[in-house]
């Protein structure tokens, strides 16, 4: 009840693909909260253009906050955390809420890994987890996000977010996560972080007519004049690092700020801007950052885990589900754990399971498997799987679809039914060793995930929701079926039904009383009666 | 039913029936064939209209400038084709990357059963090229799909070009919901079914594929583009898939609706519309039109690259371009602009094509007949053979008069017609000595379908033939040594009653005829309308020589020998008899083909089930 009303409130609608991840308990905890809480907002921009020319975009404003959201503390003074999330946080006594509304897919091959992914999850017991595939997000979903942030859309970064630039792109996603974070290494006290994020890939073709060229007025329609007074820094990073010499593209204003962080296994050089200077605006006094391409060959680093899933097989009933995995290291083989919920209405043979790479069969070192309870919860099923180096892993699993009753089919049955995404962990070897030195001098996007083996890092991905045709009866014509089964039940089987049971019998004119009697003697002759 | 109840009233109508069977069975067939006749005449047609609702009220604008560019492409991509003596495959790789696609490769081989000669090939390999325009902000949840096929010579370039240039231009429009893939495919229905059975992941057909890379989750609809001129008069909509399958209705009305929106000339079945239904000439062009469409809906093959998508569910159809002499021209970028009219509208679909009619037939592209009005002219046909089952059965069940006491009379009137149990004890071995005809006829029928293919190699040794002829041949073969077979082995001391072989016959023929029609209207028609009449009045009794002789003429093989020469006819080039005979012998190698490649099921049908039958009625004709 609480998560479903905590649901209504924050989200209006919640998009295609997307995933929301409610971390929901009751914190039994005593502290004592500060007189005075510190506060902290920053804001930050990293572009990465793309080789393919698209260019990616990836907001991300985090709010800090010492401070606790108890049960008995109240909290009533609000500075920049807003007040609407954290009445619901104490409400709720909510330990972490991360939310994602997401209109497209991230095209891994073509784009890498994104910045952010989905949110780790911290205790499975507490953990409730939900998709809904079928949503649309829209202008409606961003204006109330915009609002959480504490300049609005008024000054700073947020001014770029202009609705019909963000949406007319390949890919959109925005995100709140809410988690407490420590604020030293002994952890004896917490704060609580609210980072809000916007992922945004603008396509070369539909957003930039072809052309490899790429400014923040052509990909927001707006320039940046100040940065947000509030936030204590405000940083636009620009990803140059296939780009050392120049030779790629071209970048102006030009700046000799530099900034190196580990970003997902891999050490990548950025240019940054910082909003808060006043020479970085220049004499225009606006920044409008320009991209030009210079060639456009060169190769993206392809990144090294991915995956897909499709339906196979044809026909309404039966069919098979089958994931691909992808491990490009060359030489090193990791281990993955997958996560797949699939509805009860596909009614799955986990018999028929199969884990396969490089034609072998693949045993899973660890298989969880909770079946589904008909109009109750879905399958779930969880496996560690180790990928060899430079091979594909098949997983199989075959269903069959199940006749639902006729009105639980949902308004235009006959589009189909989704399976949402399954969802991907995984500790990528890096070539890079990550060090744990929690230092304020990186950039927030590379310090989501803290990293404690040196040679890997994680990472969570997630395939293409399915699109499954269920055996759809003809709703247009229920009372056609009605009289024709009535008629058929009626007369057809009623007549034959009676033909069969019934005996028939001619009835005869009661005979004389001479013939009775002679047939009773002949009867008792034993001799075949008088007709 | 209180009329079978009473046995004074159930012995008057099965008086009746059995006293006026013949001329009420010649009465229904004729029926049955006027009705179908009368299927064509306008007045008892219905208007097409369009059901799905996401179709019908959206007004799109068509927008496509670019038919010069794309057939500068195509001609670039007839001159890699022609350098690469094939699939210009790095070509069409790059062309569509350089579109913003992404683009995958799949290989595939088949080695045929035996060569084909009317294509020129045994073993088989190619490559498909498809790309796919990822729709923004969508889950890669849906797909279209548009294919040209790449083929041999100067054919379907303007076709590759036209989707290459629609590719460049849908890719920078945002409105997109669906991913769109484009397919150009090597060796047409073959490529076409390693492709679908590739993004399927199944194998009904024993061909092999590389696996494919890219998916863009279910597909909806499909449409294959032909078109092997700069400038067209016509499009010609070609609908008949896999086993006499068709796509939804709403397609074919998609298709008229922008040809009358845009002013292109279409056709169905090659054939204009006309409006003067009220002439003779006009109603028996109707009919024209209608008899190609059931005729080509009775071969079972598909009739373009559309047709193996049926299979799977997703609605397709192959437009073709014609250049023919008529006055009205129209050039590529009109017809670009349809396309992009008639996929802007798939586009906006919410649910796969489901409203409209699967079973039709179409007199003209503008008219159309559903199941409720066909299926009367079949079932005027079916219930022939019902009637002569029924007499059958009354007269089976009419022992010979016993003279004992009149009680046996008494009780023979009272249970008529008799039940199963009735039959006396002795005629049960009877029942069984019918089964030595059944199971001679189906084991001819089994060696029709195996041992052509089987013995191709012997055959090649033995006489001076193609793989191809042999195989012909040897069906021939086996079909006419199936009529000398000495079907009727008298060892029973008790000589069985024909008429318990001809009640099974027909019982089974109304059974194989009823499923067909209901899977395939056309070819249960066409086979009722020959194997009925051929069934009714076949006795012992007849005059051997003449009944064989029409026997022989109504068989399935001779049925499609006529059918070849009146298709041709159809279609306005009549062939003489020796071009006629070759075509017949082609049209048997590729029946036996299309059910080994693609899965059609008439060969088997008539093979395995359709002529025994056929034999059994043979062997009753010769009954001792």
């Amino acid at each position: 009840m609480a998560e479903q009303r905590f649901r209504v409130y924050v989200c209006v609608r919640v998009g295609a693909c997307v995933c929301m991840c409610l971390g929901l308990c009751v914190w039994v905890m005593c502290g004592c909260g500060r007189a005075h809480p510190k506060d902290d907002f920053q804001e930050e921009l990293v572009i990465r253009p793309l080789q393919s020319g698209d260019v990616y975009a990836s907001f991300q404003f985090r709010t800090l906050w010492e401070t606790d959201f108890m049960k008995g503390n109240k909290v009533s003074h609000y500075r920049l955390f807003p007040k609407s999330l954290g009445q619901v946080i104490s409400k709720f006594s909510v330990r972490e809420l991360h939310i994602s509304f997401t209109q497209g897919y991230w095209r891994t091959m073509q784009w890498g890994q994104p910045f952010m992914p989905s949110p780790p999850v911290t205790d499975h017991r507490f953990l409730r987890y939900a998709t809904l595939p079928r949503e649309i997000v829209c202008t409606e979903n961003l204006t109330p996000w915009k609002k959480l942030l504490p300049c609005g859309s008024k000054a700073g970064l947020a001014v770029l977010m202009k609705s019909e630039k963000l949406f007319h792109s390949s890919f959109h996603s925005q995100a709140v996560h809410i988690r407490p974070v420590c604020q030293d290494s002994e952890c004896t006290t917490t704060s609580w972080e609210l980072r809000q994020t916007l992922n945004v890939v603008f396509d070369l073709h539909t957003s930039g007519q072809g052309k490899r060229e790429w400014s923040l007025f052509k990909m927001f329609s707006r320039t940046l004049t100040e940065a947000c007074p509030l936030a204590s820094s405000s940083k636009i990073y620009i990803d140059i690092t296939d780009n050392p010499q120049g030779e790629q593209f071209e970048l102006t204003p030009a700046t000799h700020l530099l900034s190196q962080a580990v970003v997902l296994g891999d050490r990548r050089t950025f240019s940054v801007y910082d909003l808060t200077e006043a020479n970085t605006f220049g004499s225009m006094r606006s920044l409008n950052l320009l991209i030009r391409w210079k060639s456009s060959e060169g190769d993206m680093l392809r990144p090294l885990l991915h995956a897909e899933r499709y339906v196979a097989g044809y026909g309404l009933q039966t069919g098979e589900i089958h994931t691909l995995m992808y491990n490009y290291h060359p030489f090193r083989s990791f281990p993955i754990l997958l996560l797949d919920s699939v509805p009860w209405y596909l009614r799955l043979y986990i018999h028929t399971l199969t884990v396969t790479s490089k034609g072998k069969d693949n045993k899973p070192s660890y298989i969880h498997y909770q079946p589904s309870k008909d109009r109750v919860r879905p399958h779930l099923l969880e496996m560690l799987v180790q990928l060899p180096p430079n091979s594909v892993t098949e997983v199989t699993v075959q269903f069959e679809r199940a006749l639902l009753k006729w009105t639980e089919y949902t308004p235009d049955p006959n589009h189909g039914f989704y399976v949402g995404s399954s969802v991907i962990s995984a500790l990528v070897p890096s070539m890079v060793a990550m060090d744990t030195n929690n230092t304020k001098e990186r950039p927030l996007f590379s310090s989501f995930f803290p990293c404690k083996e040196e040679s890997s890092y994680f990472v969570r991905i997630y395939t293409e929701p399915l699109l499954v045709n269920l055996p759809t009866p003809d709703f247009s014509m229920p009372y056609n079926v009605i009289c024709l089964t009535c008629t058929v039940v009626a007369v057809g089987y009623g007549s034959l039904y009676n033909l069969l049971t019934r005996s028939f019998q001619i009835e005869e004119p009661n005979p004389r009383l001479a013939k009775r009697i002679a047939n009773v003697i002949r009867r008792l002759r034993g001799v075949p009666p008088l007709a | 039913m209180g009329l079978l109840s009473d046995p004074n009233r159930r012995r008057a109508l099965i008086n009746l029936l059995t006293r006026l069977n013949a001329p009420i069975c010649a009465v229904c067939y004729i029926a049955g064939v006027a009705w179908f006749m009368g299927l064509a005449f306008e007045p008892f047609t219905l208007r097409t209209y369009m059901s799905e609702n996401a179709m019908g009220s959206t007004m799109v604008e068509e927008r496509f400038p670019a038919g010069e560019r794309a057939l500068a492409t195509g001609r670039e991509f007839a001159a890699h084709k022609k350098r690469a003596g094939g699939m210009p495959v790095d070509w069409l790789v790059k062309t569509m990357q350089s579109r913003g696609l992404e683009v995958f490769t799949q290989k595939f081989s088949r080695t045929l059963p035996f060569p084909d000669e009317n294509k020129e090939r045994y073993m088989v390999k190619g490559t498909n090229v498809y790309g796919i325009l990822r729709a923004p902000r969508a889950p890669r949840t849906e797909a279209l799909v548009l294919t040209a096929p790449c083929s041999p010579g100067d054919d379907n370039n303007q076709a590759v070009g036209l989707l290459l240039g629609l590719a460049q231009y849908f890719r920078n429009q945002i409105y997109w919901a669906k991913d769109i893939i484009f397919l150009v495919n090597e060796h047409d229905l073959i490529g076409m079914q390693a492709w679908l059975e590739g993004y399927h992941h199944t194998n009904t057909t024993g061909i092999d594929w590389s696996p494919l890379q890219g998916r863009g989750g279910s597909i909806q609809a499909a449409l294959s583009l032909e078109l092997s001129s700069d400038i067209i008069t016509s499009l010609d909509l070609v609908l008949e898939g896999l086993n006499g399958q068709l796509p939804n209705l709403d397609l074919a009305n998609l298709f008229y609706a922008f040809c009358q929106k845009i002013g292109v000339t279409c056709t169905i079945q090659g054939k204009l519309q006309r409006n003067d239904w009220d002439s003779v000439s006009g109603y028996s062009h109707a009919v024209q039109t209608m008899m190609l469409m059931v005729m080509k809906q009775a071969s079972g093959r598909p009739w373009g690259d559309h047709g193996l998508f049926l299979r799977y569910h997703i609605e397709a159809a192959t437009i073709k371009g014609i250049n023919s002499f008529r006055q009205y021209k129209t050039d590529v970028t009109t017809v670009g602009r349809l396309l992009e009219g008639m996929y802007r509208k798939l586009n906006n679909l919410l649910e796969r094509l489901h409203q409209s009619y699967f079973f039709y037939l179409m007199p003209s592209l503008s008219h159309f007949v559903s199941i409720g009005y066909y299926m009367p002219a079949f079932g005027l046909l079916a219930v022939i053979l019902l009637l002569r089952a029924l007499d059958l059965w009354v007269q089976l069940a009419t022992p010979p008069v016993r003279t004992e006491d009149g009680i046996a009379d008494l009780e023979q009137v009272t249970h008529s017609p008799p039940t199963i149990k009735l039959i006396p004890k002795e005629t049960i071995p009877e029942v069984l000595s019918v089964l030595t005809p059944l199971v001679i006829s189906h084991l001819t029928g089994a060696a029709l379908y195996f041992f052509p293919i089987q013995f191709q190699a012997t055959a090649v040794e033995h006489f001076p033939v193609s793989e191809s002829e042999a195989v012909v041949l040897t069906a021939i073969a086996i079909y006419t040594a199936g009529l000398a077979l000495p079907h009727n082995t008298h060892r029973y001391i008790l000589t069985p009653d024909w008429r318990v072989l001809k009640l099974i016959a027909v019982l089974y023929m109304a059974v194989l005829l009823g499923c067909t029609a209901l899977i395939n209207f056309s070819l249960g028609f066409i086979l009722a309308l020959t194997l009925v009449p051929m069934a009714a009045f076949i006795t012992p009794h007849r005059p051997k020589v003449l009944s064989a002789f029409i026997m022989v003429i109504l068989s399935p093989a001779c049925t499609l020998l006529f059918l070849v020469f009146f298709f041709q006819d159809l279609q306005e080039i009549p062939v003489s008899f020796e071009d006629g005979w070759m075509l017949f012998l082609s049209v048997i190698s590729q029946g036996i083909l299309d059910h080994s490649l693609y899965g059609s099921l008439v060969y088997p049908l008539i093979a395995l089930m359709v002529y025994p039958c056929w034999l059994l009625f043979w062997n009753i004709l010769f009954w001792k």
